[in-house]
């Protein structure tokens, strides 16, 4: 109710002085207490935007809004920031940390407004944060999320195209995506973004094909367009045997190169070609009219000529639509009728026009009429096209006259017929129809001017009558080009316009002079004295143009002596024979742009605008749409399925695992939520590679796999193997010196595997062995040769399942963590880091950041009495290593902790042996799994090498002798001082020079050590 | 793909803008007006515009011009059908789509347009979705929303969106459960002056009005299927049981909404339910004419003609009538030159008749356009194309649902091409 007050205040333009005043009332309404109070400004405010008036100043009192406990208020917050946040840049970074502390919320609908509203903030300097966003959302487990992301690479890449590469990646693993709500979305993204990376599409095209039925109706349109992009690249044209039908210009073309192929071999659709045009006619019964155009041009591009027949009905039920539908859908239905008459025409009285019909629609469906006429139909439409004539809108009949003319020129049976009806229509007391006649019936005559003698002369009689000036100078056009024909009137109606000839328009006084010309070249006798006289007339005309043309003819045809050589082909010139003009559809050339654009609407090509190619000569290798068939992840018939041999086989097995393991010992887990969290990380990884489906949730999934758990029972011995494999990996540290007995009834598994159709579950208590091996081998209890032999197992499950070395690495870290320590370490004393104390945990869960990386957890305390700003890890990694650096964090108020994880990844085994040495955290020897491959030789080579490799005295000497958790202090210590005294160390350490406040270095300086010290 | 809205009403009054991308200046509307100038009459303004640097796609709906600003290539289709998503929207959520109720909700529209368009891509348009994240307004809620200062958006967050069924929310509760289905058919004509059929055809729609509570799965079959020649579905319906058995399978969304529409093609022969006849004609001398027009009853099927309303688009230079009814009113608009006769429930034993003469402007010439007749009329208990639905079938759910199905039948484009007074003779 004040809301509609409010608006009555607004619309009146005298009180713009009174609603300046308002504007601290409503900045006083937004820092008061009450949230209703608050609501009621905001609401205020957003009638403002939405009327267009500035609510500019306002923007400190409303972003301080951003937080609000209250849906309402925040979303209309929202409104206000994402309209402002441009012109405010530096006040919406004020609001930056709410979303990014939101992208983080359970809540997947939080997280999504979250990642809508940030992308939609138009600030520049927080790309990098909103990269960081999308990344995370690409892979978030809600397909809700995932839509959200993929709208906002579109946003990102308006904002920053530099990111463009890394955008792509993100498309990439989105288009894997099975979820029908990310499909639209994401191929609007890869449309605006990266739509001639073609081969992105290639993987997903079957999917897409399946998947487009229960996509929403709006990203069906978008997946339409590019698939038929997509199709006329890949595909050969399935025109070749009907080309006779084309009856455009194409025709020789597709006819040559037909004739040669059928002789070779008959055209065989391919099979993929045939799978889309299959999955996208159900949508011809879509109730969104752009679907249906959609699937239309996609016939019209992509499919035989003989089956292009079913989109017809669908587009005349498209004309029961609105207006500006019909509008669209008749241009595009008038093109296709140019080309392909017969699959209108037994619908040709939907096209007939209603007098209530917009004058656009009417001229677009008498266009279609226009060129649906032949023969067999002409006598119907010329009769429908004659109530037309005397329709009241008068644009509207003359360009029905226009179509008599022009179905008069294409059907000769017709021409004499249609020819008298348009003199008829010369007595017709409306201008524009006598006008719009004439200069129809002169380019009729042109064809025939012979048998038609007395037409012309009827027109002159008409002359006198006739003002419209396009009219008349059309008539003296055919006077003089006819003048043999009707040798009397000609004169004299030429004398007629000497009179008349000063008061005449441009257009009439040229056609004057031609005429002139003309007679006085064929009849001088009788017009010589005429002719000179409008010659003079025009040579003082106001008008330049005939002046000139009035000089140019006295030269022509006026002989003296310097008129020279032209004036003896006047005759020639003026006199010659002109070609008769031909009257064609205004859309004959239209067919150059894709049907159902706006380039087709507007007959030009418009902004991103993306040419359909032409097929292929030679189709592509098919070969690049199969997707390797992967077998379910939970598939219940593992126990009998038959041996994976697919890297990905081997990987979803030891992620069954593993989610089997997270189970079993969750009780023994502290951090049991992070785990879990990161478990599903690794589902969703997993669900994109196999064919499991997406909606599955976590919980769902395991207790399929205990089903499949259970299914297996019956198989006394594999239940045997797998129980103790299980149990040999929950309780290794007590097994240790019955490893040998183990390991000997590994390998004869290993013999079995060969054989056993239960490969797959024996393969699974492998890896479970594995692991436990790695155990032991770090844990120093491990005999030379035995390592030998893991080394062969390792080497012989590579080849085995053709798997990559990441592969059997991801395995081994995502099958390890059957004992997470609680320990952490201290990384950074506050003492020495002034404050500033980190510790550092490995939390054993797969890393989120990367298959390859290790998780660290660091927690952040500040111990000092002020707040530390901006924590991060510094750019620069000197060893190459790749560092996943945790989000910067902007401030630590006093006595506040903070905790982030970040990924390392260890790249090589050499590298990861070196960390696990020189930190020498005795119960982390566990996470330095990777570096399996590695001798104990090797391992006191890179001990040697570090000492030469590193030059800094002060920590190398420190690192192999000390590796108590004590010396990690110490080193601390050390690396302290080089923040703080930086000049001594930056030739060793190559620290920037930059970095002197304090906690910048510290902190960058103690990961670097832990990587490469 | 849409970058911005503006609303524009018939005065040319700017009233709402909204961006979705960067701010684009209110002037780009200039070149909106330059047209609508140019076209005189509203639905003469093109659909598509192009500017120097964008393309205005507009729609005119309840006497607003919604115009969208597009800056790259883009199905004109896509933009169209999501304007008119739009107003359907508004109608659904303020009972009419007009600039009042447009300003008096300004709030909440600014909120549907949020929710709508994403980057200038659809995001939910689904009116049941939207239910859910926003609440229409109704008196009751604004007025404890005034008092408590409680919202309008709705706390929780829509299921739909994220479910396979995205029409449809998750536990939907009734008391009395009921699915009432409206099979509306409307008649597209041309007649010639004698009443002959010039070209004739049936558009079909079955409205639904489903109140049910769970999740119902519902199938209607028909006694008829092969009447009808081209269908299209709301997305709930399952194409593929339509192609092989020709029943409609769903589940319903909750509520009103389209279930499907039909064409029922001029092959068919199409029941014409009246006849008109009239004589229109004007003197050489004196300006003036007659007018003399009489309806009556031809195929109706032994139903009443109701709501039977006659409107002739008359010639320029007429300036006024003198007609009387013998049923009905009549009212004649010297300004847009429209005569329109109500006549209401047609009588078959009193035809209706309305008779008397036309004043011309003096010393205008006899006009020579071709006037029309348009007829509006309404038959209840009648699908003229004859569909009959068979029964409606209901799985999922255990209770006994009240069914209930009506038949109207309409008058769509239905238009008479009147006197052939000054037809030119071409002897075709």
């Amino acid at each position: 109710m004040i809301e509609s007050g409010w608006s009555i205040v607004l619309s009146c333009p005298s009180l713009v002085y009174f609603i300046d005043t308002k504007m601290d009332d409503l900045i006083m309404m937004l820092e008061s207490n009450k949230e209703s109070l608050k609501l009621e400004a905001m609401k205020r405010i957003v009638g403002l935007i939405a009327k267009g008036k500035n609510a500019y100043e306002l923007f400190p009192a409303v972003v301080k809004n951003v937080a609000s406990k209250n849906i309402e208020l925040k979303k209309l917050v929202y409104v206000y920031l994402v309209r402002y946040a441009e012109e405010q840049q530096d006040l919406a970074l004020l609001s930056i940390s709410t979303f990014q502390r939101a992208l983080k919320d359970p809540n997947q609908l939080i997280r999504a407004s979250a990642l809508r509203v940030l992308s939609s903030i138009r600030v520049p300097i927080i790309v990098p944060i909103m990269m960081l966003a999308i990344k995370e959302a690409a892979t978030d487990l809600s397909p809700y999320v995932r839509k959200t992301a993929a709208h906002a690479i579109q946003k990102l890449y308006s904002l920053d195209p530099d990111q463009k590469e890394h955008l792509i990646e993100v498309i990439e693993k989105l288009l894997k995506d099975k979820s029908t709500l990310v499909a639209g979305s994401v191929v609007m993204a890869f449309e605006e973004v990266c739509p001639d990376r073609i081969d992105l599409i290639h993987k997903n095209y079957r999917k897409l094909c399946n998947l487009l039925v229960d996509v929403e109706e709006w990203g069906q349109v978008v997946i339409i367009h590019m698939l038929t992009r997509y199709a006329r690249t890949q595909f050969v044209s399935p025109w070749r045997e009907d080309a006779v039908f084309d009856e455009n210009s194409e025709k020789t073309f597709y006819d040559s190169e037909g004739r040669r192929v059928d002789q070779s071999k008959p055209y065989i659709m391919d099979p993929d070609h045939r799978l889309l045009l299959r999955n996208t006619k159900p949508l011809l019964q879509s109730r969104n009219t752009a679907v249906v155009m959609a699937v239309s041009q996609l016939y019209w591009h992509l499919a035989p000529k003989h089956e292009l027949s079913i989109i017809t009905k669908s587009l005349v039920r498209l004309l029961r639509s609105h207006r500006e539908v019909q509008y669209i859908v008749l241009q595009n239905i008038a093109t296709m009728s140019i080309q392909r008459k017969g699959m209108f025409e037994p619908f040709m009285k939907s096209f007939y026009v209603r007098s209530t019909d917009a004058t656009h629609i009417k001229t677009l469906k008498l266009e279609i009429l226009t060129n649906l006429a032949n023969e067999a139909n002409i006598s119907t439409i010329l009769r429908e096209l004659q109530t037309y004539v005397k329709s009241q809108d008068k644009a509207f009949a003359a360009a029905t006259i226009q179509a008599i003319g022009r179905c008069a020129t294409n059907i000769s049976e017709v021409t004499d017929t249609c020819l008298n009806g348009l003199v008829l229509l010369l007595s017709n007391r409306d201008e524009t129809v006598v006008a719009e006649s004439v200069v129809v019936i002169k380019k009729l005559l042109q064809t025939q001017p012979s048998q038609h003698s007395d037409i012309i002369k009827h027109m002159a009689k008409l002359f006198d009558s006739i003002t419209v000036p396009m009219a008349r100078a059309s008539i003296l056009w055919l006077m003089g080009e006819y003048c043999e024909h009707v040798p009397k009137n000609a004169p004299d109606v030429l004398r007629k316009m000497a009179k008349t000839f000063i008061s005449e328009e441009d257009i009439v006084k040229l056609q004057t002079v031609n005429l002139a010309a003309k007679l006085y070249l064929s009849n001088s006798k009788q017009t010589k004295l005429l002719t000179q006289y409008i010659l003079n007339l025009g040579k003082y005309d106001q008008n330049y143009d005939i002046r000139d043309r009035t000089r140019f003819i006295r030269q022509l045809i006026v002989p003296n002596e310097k008129s020279g050589a032209l004036s003896r082909y006047a005759r020639r010139i003026l006199m010659a024979p002109k070609p008769a003009p031909v009257l064609q559809s205004a859309f004959k050339d239209r067919d150059r742009f894709q049907l159902g654009t706006l380039s087709h609407t507007l007959n030009s090509q418009s902004n991103g605008y993306l040419e359909l190619s032409d097929w292929p000569a030679v189709a592509p290798d098919q070969s690049v749409r199969i997707v390797e068939v992967v077998e379910l992840a939970g598939a219940p018939l593992l126990g009998k399925s038959k041996p994976g041999k697919s890297a990905e086989k081997f990987y979803s097995d030891s992620e069954e695992e593993e989610e089997e393991e997270g189970s079993s010992s969750e009780d023994s887990s502290s951090s049991s939520k992070s785990e879990s969290e990161s478990e599903s990380e690794e589902n969703s990884d997993d669900s994109n590679k196999s064919s499991s489906s997406e909606s599955d949730s976590e919980k769902k999934k395991k207790t399929l796999k205990n089903k499949k758990l259970q299914q297996q029972k019956p198989d006394s011995k594999d239940r045997y193997c797998h129980d103790l494999a299980l149990f040999l990996s929950q309780s290794h540290l007590f097994f240790l010196n019955k490893f040998l007995v183990v390991f000997k009834f590994n390998l004869r598994c290993i013999a079995n595997v060969h054989y056993s159709k239960k490969k797959a579950l024996l393969l699974f208590i492998m890896t479970k062995f594995f692991s436990i091996h790695i155990v032991l081998a770090f844990s120093n209890q491990f005999v030379a040769n035995c390592r030998c032999s893991l080394l062969c197992l390792c080497v012989f499950l590579a080849c085995q399942f053709d798997a990559v070395s990441w592969h059997v690495r991801v395995s081994l870290q995502a099958s390890f963590p059957v004992f997470v320590p609680e320990t952490s370490h201290e990384l950074l004393h506050r003492m020495t880091g002034k404050g500033l104390s980190a510790q550092y945990r490995f939390t054993r869960q797969p890393c989120i950041y990367g298959n390859s990386m290790v998780s660290l957890q660091l927690t952040l305390s500040n111990s000092s009495d002020q707040a530390l700003e901006n924590i991060h890890i510094s750019e620069k990694s000197s060893t190459g290593q790749n560092i996943h650096r945790f989000n910067a964090i902007e401030r630590l108020e006093p006595q506040a902790s903070v905790t982030v994880s970040m990924g390392v990844d260890f790249n090589d085994s050499t590298q990861a042996a070196n960390f696990q040495l020189c930190v020498s955290i005795q119960p982390a020897v566990g996470e330095l799994l990777l570096p399996i491959t590695m001798t104990e030789a090797d391992f006191t080579k890179e001990q040697g090498k570090l000492l030469g490799m590193n030059e800094s005295s002060a920590t190398i000497t420190m690192t192999p002798e000390n590796i108590s958790s004590q010396s990690v202090n110490r080193k601390v210590v050390s690396v302290a001082n080089l923040g703080v005294i930086p000049s001594s160390q930056e030739n060793i350490h190559s620290v920037p020079r930059r970095c002197l406040n304090l906690t910048k270095p510290t902190f960058w300086n103690v990961i670097k050590k832990t990587n490469c010290s | 793909m849409i970058h911005s809205l503006f609303l524009i009403n018939n005065a040319g009054d700017l009233f709402l803008e909204k961006h979705w991308k960067s701010v684009i200046s209110r002037s780009v509307c200039d070149y909106f007006f330059e047209a609508r100038e140019k076209a005189v009459e509203p639905d003469n303004v093109p659909p598509v515009i192009r500017t120097p640097h964008h393309y205005l796609i507009n729609i005119y709906r309840e006497k607003i011009f919604f115009v969208s600003v597009i800056q790259t290539e883009v199905p004109p289709l896509f933009v169209i059908e999501f304007l008119h998503r739009v107003a359907e929207t508004f109608q659904d959520y303020f009972g009419e789509c007009s600039e009042t109720t447009i300003k008096d909700n300004v709030v909440i529209v600014y909120e549907l347009l949020e929710e709508m368009l994403d980057n200038g891509f659809p995001l939910a348009t689904e009116s049941n979705i939207l239910k859910e994240l926003i609440r229409p307004p109704t008196i009751l809620r604004s007025m404890v929303n005034t008092i408590t200062g409680s919202s309008n958006v709705g706390e929780t967050l829509p299921t739909g969106q994220l479910s396979n069924i995205p029409w449809r929310r998750a536990g939907v509760k009734y008391t009395n459960n009921e699915a009432y289905f409206d099979v509306v058919e409307e008649i597209d004509a041309i007649l010639d002056k004698s009443g002959t059929t010039v070209f004739a055809e049936i558009q079909g729609v079955i409205d639904a009005c489903v109140k049910l509570s769970g999740m119902p799965d519902l199938t209607l079959s028909f006694m008829n299927p092969r009447l009808l020649d081209d269908v299209s579905f709301h997305p709930c319906v399952r194409y593929k049981r339509w192609e092989s058995e020709r029943v409609i399978s769903f589940i319903p969304p909750d509520g009103n909404f389209q279930l499907m529409s039909y064409h029922i093609s001029a092959q068919n022969l199409v029941a014409i339910p009246i006849y008109v006849k009239q004589n229109i004609s004007f003197f050489e001398t004196g300006s003036s004419g007659r007018l003399d027009i009489a309806v009556g009853p031809k195929q109706t099927m032994g139903k009443t003609v109701e709501c039977l309303v006659v409107t002739v688009h008359m010639p320029k230079v007429v300036l006024s009538a003198n007609l009387s009814a013998t049923q009905g009113t009549y009212n004649y608009d010297p300004v847009t030159k429209i005569l329109l006769w109500d006549i209401g429930k047609l009588n078959p034993q009193k035809l209706p008749n309305l008779k008397g003469s036309l004043s011309l402007q003096s010393g205008a010439p006899k006009p020579e356009e071709n006037p029309s007749l348009n007829i509006d009329l309404k038959i209840q208990q009648l699908a003229i194309s004859g569909l009959k639905v068979n029964r409606l079938d209901m799985y999922g759910e255990k209770y006994k649902p009240f069914k209930g199905v009506k038949y109207v039948t309409k008058a769509g484009k239905f238009q008479q091409r009147l006197s052939e007074w000054l037809l030119v003779h071409t002897e075709v």
